[in-house]
């Protein structure tokens, strides 16, 4: 089966119906194949999670950044030129020793683009926005397999409105001495939805 | 509505199903899928609450079991022929035609307004914020109740929240409601507060998480005041 085929249509059929509502919308003025490229191209190659992984190594190693960061995220992220759809009103949740913090939304599919990305399928489908509000110590532990200590207050922030949440994750042990290039490569899309930690250094 | 896109606290979906290095786009027909609703909403046919509405109408079993953007070839089929640009019996007959024919290519067609808008819309955003000269009801502190009715049509009071008693962490300022505008009427701005709800409160001692809570963010109109702590 191709990684798109359900148990209601096939590849084939999907593909088609695509391309005859897409046909019918050029032919009304509305679509262009240029634009399906051109929009494709924005979030395959320009807009990704490389752009929040920038925001978190600046927090981590700039306390008056982190500052404005937590205070006003969109402001704060449009002081690095980052910032744009699905990202007007961003708010920046902190990971701590105290409180983990995860972000859903359990109505549709609601995700800091700007910073992050298109969002995974996974995050977009039924089980993930259905259990992570209800259980989420056991969904990060067992499906993420990242355990949360029983001690450490879980914060769920469930996108309802146009406010679009994103983690701060904590800064790994033993990093005391990268760069800020070096820091960006250790975080995770996963770590700034709140599903994983950021990466350990190589050793 | 009560429908089944209204997903927080349903049992029983089995495990998340994540995958190593998913690309963007798992197919052609996803990233045509993904330009619908840019293109559409400049086209005017719908906005971004109606949109998610038109999905929240799908057919419920559909609903949960086709790709995720399936559901944006939906609402934009039922918009688009809500609006006439789209008629649905010539959509059907284009289909065959491209099952039978999937090398036919498309229409050719340049729009560079169209490309400028693209670019313009992804890096500047569409704003939901409004001006209002509505005076907020509540502020941070305040212990407010989800109304607990059932309202028709789009809203963003999901079921899980509706009747439960939490604290407002955060006074937003005001926002499109989608109670409105997600039905078609006016952008009718509201104030937008965040409500922070323990796990007890939500699912009940016996299942809830002790050191877990939920944030959820809701318009003005949800909400009724339990208890007037603010700050003032």
């Amino acid at each position: 089966m191709a990684p798109t085929d359900t148990r209601l249509r096939s590849q084939e059929e999907i593909t088609a119906r695509v391309k005859a509502l897409e046909a019918l919308l050029i032919e009304k003025g509305i679509m262009t194949t240029e634009a399906v490229d051109r929009l494709a191209d924005i979030y395959e190659n320009e807009v990704g999670p490389q752009l929040g992984a920038k925001v978190v190594a600046k927090a981590w190693t700039d306390p008056a950044f982190k500052s404005r960061l937590l205070d006003n995220a969109t402001a704060a992220c449009a002081e690095l030129g980052i910032g744009g759809l699905q990202g007007e009103d961003m708010v920046v949740v902190e990971n701590t020793g105290e409180v983990h913090n995860v972000i859903v939304c359990t109505l549709c599919s609601c995700y800091p683009w700007p910073v992050l990305g298109l969002p995974p399928n996974w995050y977009k489908a039924p089980a993930y926005r259905a259990r992570i509000v209800r259980e989420p110590r056991k969904v990060l532990a067992e499906d993420f397999g990242f355990p949360v200590p029983g001690d450490v207050e879980i914060r769920v922030w469930d996108s309802s409105s146009e406010l679009r949440y994103w983690v701060l994750p904590t800064r790994p042990a033993g990093t005391e001495g990268l760069s800020v290039e070096q820091l960006e490569a250790l975080v995770t899309r996963d770590s700034m939805i709140g599903v994983g930690p950021a990466a350990a250094p190589a050793a | 509505m009560n429908g089944v896109f209204d997903l927080g606290g349903t049992d029983g979906l089995g495990p998340v199903v994540t995958q190593e290095d998913e690309p963007v786009f798992r197919a052609e027909w996803e990233k045509a899928a993904f330009a619908l609703f840019a293109t559409c909403f400049r086209a005017g046919l719908f906005n971004v609450d109606m949109f998610r509405h038109g999905i929240e109408q799908m057919d419920p079993a559909e609903y949960l079991l086709s790709n995720y953007y399936e559901h944006w070839v939906h609402t934009a089929e039922h918009f688009g022929a809500k609006a006439g640009v789209i008629d649905l019996a010539e959509l059907d007959e284009r289909t065959r035609f491209y099952l039978e024919n999937p090398d036919a290519p498309l229409p050719g067609r340049t729009d560079p307004e169209l490309l400028a808008f693209v670019d313009a819309a992804v890096m500047g955003g569409a704003p939901a914020a409004r001006e209002s000269d509505k005076a907020a009801a509540f502020q941070v502190g305040d212990i407010v109740t989800v109304n607990a009715d059932s309202p028709a049509g789009h809203t963003r009071r999901a079921r899980y929240v509706r009747g439960r008693t939490g604290e407002i962490t955060g006074a937003h300022g005001t926002f499109i409601y989608p109670d409105s505008a997600g039905n078609s009427g006016p952008d009718a701005p509201e104030h937008v507060y965040t409500v922070r709800f323990t796990a007890t409160e939500l699912w009940g001692s016996d299942t809830a998480d002790p050191h877990g809570v939920v944030y959820f963010d809701v318009w003005e109109p949800y909400l009724t005041l339990s208890e007037n702590r603010g700050a003032a």
